[in-house]
């Protein structure tokens, strides 16, 4: 098996504007010391794919301040190792892209010159520990044209999804978009593989037929022309497709078995920030929380989610929030349901609350 | 260069299979961190690391230096330990002779000061403005020295100064001490003077080969510049139990009395590769400091807890250090210990002794089990596995 990695990091900022609004998707910050891209990227390193483009579009300042040179993922390598691929980097490439098929057509004169048989693509919106090699031997063993890593989802609104339906074989035999479908399906999770000669064929083809759509005008038209193969994956898997399923998957990591899942073998990768161990007052009162390293709780925390270098002052009451890095919450401050983002300040004896499907959101740098 | 050969005989069973430099401290930290961090924030981008005494978690632990920044094309971090010559090969005899070994590195970068430090010592200190005193003394030789109580004056190696700071006596572990200004171990030498005395002592058939004894008062009885240079701040030498669990201690409180968590003087470090630290539903936590990835079940107070511990529900911890990958089962409880990684306490043991009633600290070295209800004394160190007595 050989194959190179892309990631999209911006295709589904959409989903959570209230994040993505000054960052990609790939770097909205994760389970209290994660970005969302730390999962795409520790799954490609650990499947022992260690070329990995990451495809950029705009806002990407912090994804690029997160990634660095790679290090922390192994990937500062002198074969491979990660590389970034923003708009413009080429003369030929058309700037700007709109969808996949765009951003792949930017990109092929990096999959021109990579030698691997297969490309691994992933977006962002995934939370999941998987390794990438099973679907790529599951792909070179079918003979696929393209294999749609696929998980059984219970969802609310299909809006957005992209439902499965494939035989016995795993033969893909009916997509279905944005349809009205409701409780447990099959979903393509936003992982496919393909040959790395037959996706650039794609790409080239699309281009001359001038076709917009990836998933529409290439997949869907063509269900029955290519193979088509479903991979079933069937570990955790959560997508974030709006703030508050980015709350409620947040908040499952509270649950031991969700995190021994994610996190029991150590390797999921993020950048390293050398805070200080997280320190608790003689009156701090936690329970059922997680908290990240460089936290200074005085209060009590209750079935939230501390992200680094978080301050909780004496006598708060910090209850099911997520709280983003270097927030600083005053003394006697409530908050229920409430999800802040990077650097807040909530000053002494603020009350704030939201509810659990429509999570009380504060911007970045707000002060309260 | 960094004296990091050091058994550390004094921290027992914890030093068993690791030099002392790499001893884990402050949760998530080794001792080592501390004059690294320290060398990175004072400018300080080529360092020898001198290592001798069961290297290889030290050596594993520094790699190629990346967490300090220290992996440079130029300079950068370097393991030195002893090497084959090709006439006299020896182990490093002493402090004096470990640097005049490696004599050959030095030279490499031609510098033209010097600066020696040991790799047991937790403090935050910029030794750039101790360089910038030796410049504008001109001294030849420069102490870092620390005013410590009269009672513990006679543990150190005193400095007896004039009213400039410059030297006109040594006295090591003096009964009688005539100050109390302590040497830290840390020293800047002008390299050419080093270079000079240090080769003059190896062959000198009656030195011991150490700085502090030999080649320091050599220097100043030839009537060179010598001068203290006066340290304020947090220094602790970690080279007992007592002291280590003390040092650990100093982290706590608010604000407490050594701060890990400046960010203007940072302590880099390897991190554990773990996600946040989680407290269960019945967890009590207490000024304490813990680390990733460890979980919390049962009770802490008074404790510094290292990255993926597991204190499991209704057991207490209290007033001690546990370090990474231990467990402490159900029903356990441990007071006034030190527990090094990797150690199993099973349900109900009983560690150590109320910290104000305890005859000493408890100590549990890496990678044992202490089996269900067995009892560890305070003041006791134990090495080995054991399971319950049979009565």
């Amino acid at each position: 098996m050989s194959a190179v990695g892309v990631i999209f990091s911006n295709i589904h900022d959409e989903n959570v504007p209230e994040l993505s609004r000054q960052r990609t998707m790939g770097s909205i910050p994760y389970g209290g010391r994660y970005r969302l891209i730390d999962f795409a990227l520790s799954n490609f390193v650990n499947s022992g794919i260690t070329t990995v483009g990451v495809i950029t579009k705009n806002n990407y300042q912090s994804l690029l301040d997160h990634l660095g040179s790679g290090k922390d993922w192994d990937l500062a390598r002198k074969t491979g190792g990660l590389i970034l691929l923003p708009p413009f980097g080429a003369t030929n490439t058309e700037g700007l892209y709109r969808n996949r098929l765009e951003a792949l057509k930017n990109i092929t004169g990096f999959l021109n010159r990579r030698n691997e048989d297969y490309v691994v693509l992933s977006d962002c919106d995934g939370v999941f520990r998987m390794d990438f090699s099973d679907v790529v031997d599951y792909h070179e063993a079918k003979g696929a044209d393209i294999t749609l890593v696929c998980h059984d989802e219970e969802i609310d609104s299909a809006s957005g999804y992209t439902a499965i339906k494939a035989d016995e074989t795993g033969r893909v035999t009916d997509i279905r978009i944005n349809s009205m479908l409701r409780g447990k399906n099959k979903f393509f999770i936003n992982v496919m593989v393909l040959n790395r000669s037959f996706l650039i064929d794609l790409i080239n083809d699309s281009v001359a037929h001038g076709y917009k759509s990836f998933r529409e005008d290439i997949i869907l038209k063509n269900t029955k022309k290519f193979k088509i193969y479903a991979y079933d994956f069937n570990g955790y898997h959560a997508s974030i497709d709006s703030l508050s399923t980015y709350f409620k998957h947040n908040m499952e990591l509270l649950d031991k078995n969700v995190r021994d899942e994610l996190f029991g073998a150590r390797d999921i990768y993020t950048k390293v920030r050398d805070s200080a161990p997280s320190k608790y007052g003689s009156d701090s009162h936690v329970k059922n929380s997680l908290i990240s390293d460089g936290c200074v709780v005085e209060g009590t925390v209750e079935n939230s989610i501390l992200f680094r270098g978080v301050k909780i002052g004496k006598g708060a009451v910090i209850k099911n929030s997520i709280i983003m890095q270097d927030t600083v919450i005053g003394e006697k401050v409530i908050t229920d349901c409430v999800i802040t983002d990077k650097n807040v300040v909530i000053r002494d004896n603020r009350i704030l609350a939201g509810c659990d499907v429509q999570p009380y959101f504060i911007p970045k740098g707000t002060m309260i | 260069m960094l004296l990091a050969g050091g058994q550390g005989s004094r921290l027992y069973a914890l030093t068993n299979n690791i030099a002392k430099p790499a001893v884990p401290f402050g949760a998530k930290y080794r001792i080592i961190d501390f004059p690294l961090s320290n060398c990175i924030n004072s400018g300080i981008d080529t360092v020898g690391v001198l290592t001798q005494y069961q290297p290889l978690v030290l050596n594993e632990y520094i790699g190629n230096g990346q967490p300090w920044d220290l992996d440079r094309n130029f300079g950068g971090v370097h393991v030195l330990s002893p090497y084959q010559k090709k006439a006299k090969s020896a182990w490093y005899e002493g402090t004096a002779n470990a640097i005049y070994q490696n004599l050959n590195f030095i030279k490499m970068y031609n510098p033209e000061y010097v600066l020696i430090l040991s790799g047991d010592h937790i403090y935050k200190m910029d030794y750039s403005k101790m360089l910038k005193a030796h410049i504008e003394k001109q001294a030849d030789c420069t102490i870092a020295a620390i005013e410590v109580p009269l009672k513990e004056a006679s543990r150190f190696g005193i400095l007896n100064t004039n009213a400039d700071d410059s030297i006109y006596e040594f006295e090591e572990k003096p009964k009688q001490p005539k100050s109390t200004l302590a040497s830290m171990g840390i020293y800047i030498f002008t390299a050419e003077k080093m270079y000079k005395y240090l080769e003059e002592d190896e062959e000198n058939p009656d030195s011991s080969k150490d700085f502090g004894k030999d080649v320091l008062p050599t220097m100043l009885k030839a009537g060179e510049r010598m001068f203290a240079y006066r340290f304020e701040g947090y220094w602790k030498d970690v080279g007992t139990i007592s002291s280590l669990l003390e040092a650990n201690m100093d982290l706590l409180g608010e604000p407490p009395a050594f701060d890990v968590s400046d960010g203007d003087w940072k302590i880099h470090s390897r991190n554990p590769l773990a996600p946040p630290e989680y407290l269960g539903e019945k967890a009590v936590v207490k000024n304490s400091m813990l680390a990733l990835g460890s979980e919390i079940y049962g009770t802490v107070e008074n404790s510094v807890i290292s990255s993926n511990v597991v204190v499991e529900e209704g057991a207490c911890v209290k007033d001690s250090v546990i370090m990474s990958g231990s467990v402490i089962k159900r029903g356990a409880a441990v007071s006034y210990s030190i527990i090094d990684e990797n150690v199993i306490v099973d349900e109900n043991a009983c560690i150590g002794e109320d910290k104000e009633s305890a005859k000493g600290i408890a100590v549990l070295g890496r990678n044992i089990t202490v089996g269900k209800g067995a009892v560890v004394k305070g003041g006791d160190i134990v090495d080995k596995s054991i399971e319950m007595e049979v009565k």
